[in-house]
């Protein structure tokens, strides 16, 4: 009885294994398609991950990645114990927070503001002409800035000096540093972050506001009691990335813009870790920094799905 | 969607007048700095440096053009950029498409597995160091082809490229299939001529980021003749090394039919960035699209 119970398992287990062959065979026309481009997923973006052990390793060049020695949580003390990384951590999460405040109200104003203008064709250029700045590196945007925020030719400074004050070296000044890092990413960002809201609006029902017409509210009523209310949802959704991608700072950003002159406000995260592992070569240093970054901003990742899906069956997979 | 019946009311017609105002305002806030930049190009050192609001240059001169256009590390870096363009659009389209197309399909064994390990990699990575030292291992420093392999596919455009394959109706590739084609062929000859929108909407989005990349080419690339376009424009711009500019010496004293290194930098943006600037109205619309798709559950 038992020997035939087990053949019979491996009979099953078997013509199951048989089955799967089969269904692959099936379509080896699509695996053809398919696997050179899980290859790439894995050479390009799984291997990498193995390099994470370096995070308790000390790194020795001669030993590569698998000789060199274990050391436990030394680098995570020492990033913690050191001075840069704790700045570079409070630094990020004070911009993210500064971006969030201002950052994440402006589109929608934008839109609210668009949404209500009666000349199609303004809007239109208008739309067009905020989109602009998306389609740009940083690299050329930082170059373009100097030039504005410069202290003797630039703009601001020409508009601050007309009122009284003295010229001002933003990118030099640590007062003055985020408030540039913070003005310019609203600047780059909200034309392309309205597109979200002005697509929410375009699908608000026409009728609720003809209703609203007929019973004689002012359009500042019907913004209040249509238009605000249907965009909860869209504003609630966005809220919850915004805040998920607290720990992500803007490397594109703030690496082109800071000098050692700012390091003490500029300096984040991503541009510590740059700078301890590419300039330094403190590679064990650098791969627990970045392992650190991104375990918290996967969990943060995490529970944004989980709280996006609760509140309406929306998430990102 | 004028819906108002009626006149409109003293406080509705100020608002609206307020609000084209604003958004006026905004615009141009939103085009000053490129048309400022735009207008340092054309001056000559002297109106350059002067404050005050510009729009016009007061007295314009090419030679800032000039001495960028006969800078032959500009020219290196136009061809690298274009080549990479070029090149690494054409695959990443090329494989977004054959990742995204078996993916679309409900029968394929184990899709939801294949489907996870590709998305868990828009989530998490090895990190900068890690990656780096693959790269240094698998021979890609200082190789063209570092610029365009490791974003090969980006997760995110996969998606959207499957989820159009997805709301393609399936009759015609089942007839296909029944006629004796493969999978290969029904791709080819079916599904790619039906999704000629989505294909020319991902190559824009894979060819812009690849115009405005950067900072692989900073990070994997030493040689200055495989360097693109934006970091030499950011060597010139923001590190101000000389050794990249290569250009007149300015003397401040004579300041005679000279340029000053804003100038440069400034004509030199500009080269960088005119061919964005002209085709970006055409294509913006392209992207809107991608972000209102991309909102809806991917």
């Amino acid at each position: 009885m038992q020997t035939q119970a087990s053949v019979g398992r491996d009979t099953v287990k078997r013509s199951r294994f048989a089955l799967w062959i089969k269904s692959y065979w099936k379509h080896r026309y699509l695996f053809l398609m398919l696997w050179p481009c899980m290859l790439y997923f894995f050479v390009f973006k799984y291997l990498p991950m193995y390099g994470l052990v370096l995070a308790f390793k000390e790194y020795r060049f001669l030993d590569g990645i698998m000789g060199s020695p274990w050391v436990g949580l030394d680098n995570f003390r020492d990033l913690f114990g050191g001075r840069e990384f704790p700045r570079a951590l409070r630094n990020t999460l004070i911009l993210s927070s500064y971006k969030l405040i201002f950052g994440f109200p402006a589109p929608i104003v934008l839109a609210l503001l668009l949404n209500e203008l009666r000349l199609m064709l303004f809007k239109r250029v208008v739309q067009t002409l905020s989109y602009l700045p998306h389609f740009l590196s940083w690299v050329v945007l930082t170059g373009i800035f100097m030039e504005i925020f410069s202290p003797t030719r630039g703009i601001i400074n020409y508009i601050i000096s007309e009122l009284g004050g003295t010229p001002i070296f933003f990118f030099g000044d640590k007062n003055w540093f985020r408030t540039l890092l913070v003005s310019t990413e609203v600047w780059k960002s909200v034309g392309w972050g309205s597109i979200i809201y002005l697509a929410a609006l375009s699908n608000i029902d026409p009728t609720l506001y003809e209703a609203a017409v007929v019973d004689g509210a002012s359009r500042w009523r019907q913004m209040w009691h249509i238009t605000l209310p249907s965009l909860v949802p869209v504003v609630t959704i966005m809220f919850i990335f915004a805040v998920g991608g607290i720990i992500n700072d803007d490397f594109d950003q703030i690496f082109n813009f800071y000098n050692p002159a700012v390091y003490e406000v500029g300096d984040v995260l991503s541009t510590y870790t740059y700078r301890i592992g590419i300039t330094e070569m403190e590679y064990g240093l650098a791969t627990a920094s970045g392992l650190f970054i991104n375990s918290i901003a996967f969990v943060l990742i995490l529970i944004t799905n989980f709280l996006t899906k609760r509140l309406n069956n929306y998430g990102i997979w | 969607m004028s819906l108002s019946i009626g006149k409109k009311s003293f406080g509705e017609k100020s608002f609206d007048v307020f609000n084209v105002v604003i958004l006026g305002l905004f615009a141009l806030t939103a085009v000053y700095p490129f048309i400022h930049v735009l207008s340092i190009s054309f001056s000559t050192p002297a109106a350059a440096n002067t404050y005050g609001l510009k729009l016009i240059p007061k007295e314009a001169t090419l030679e800032g053009y000039r001495q960028v256009l006969n800078n032959p590390l500009i020219w290196t870096g136009y061809a690298n950029t274009i080549a990479r363009t070029i090149a690494g659009t054409f695959l990443n389209v090329v494989f977004s498409v054959l990742c995204a197309y078996p993916l679309s399909k409900k029968y394929l064994p184990n899709r939801n597995v294949y489907t996870l390990l590709i998305v868990f990699t828009m989530f998490f990575s090895g990190g900068l160091i890690p990656t780096y030292l693959l790269m240094k291992d698998l021979g890609l420093l200082d190789n063209r082809l570092v610029l365009i392999l490791p974003g090969l596919i980006s997760p995110f455009t996969m998606i959207i490229v499957r989820n159009f394959f997805m709301s393609l109706p399936e009759e015609i590739e089942e007839s296909a299939k029944i006629d004796g084609a493969n999978d290969l062929r029904v791709l080819f000859s079916i599904v790619i001529p039906m999704s000629k929108p989505i294909i020319a909407t991902i190559a824009l989005w894979y060819a812009v980021s690849h115009w405005n990349a950067w900072f692989d080419a900073l990070l994997y690339l030493s040689d200055p003749n495989k360097m693109v376009l934006q970091t030499i424009l950011r060597k010139i711009v923001i590190e101000g090394s000389s050794q990249f500019q290569n250009f007149d010496t300015y003397d401040p004293v004579s300041n005679t039919n000279a340029v000053t290194p804003d100038i440069i930098k400034a004509a030199t943006i500009m080269v960088a960035t005119i061919p964005i600037i002209c085709v970006y109205p055409f294509i913006q619309k392209y992207f809107v699209k991608g972000v209102i798709v991309g909102s809806l559950k991917g």
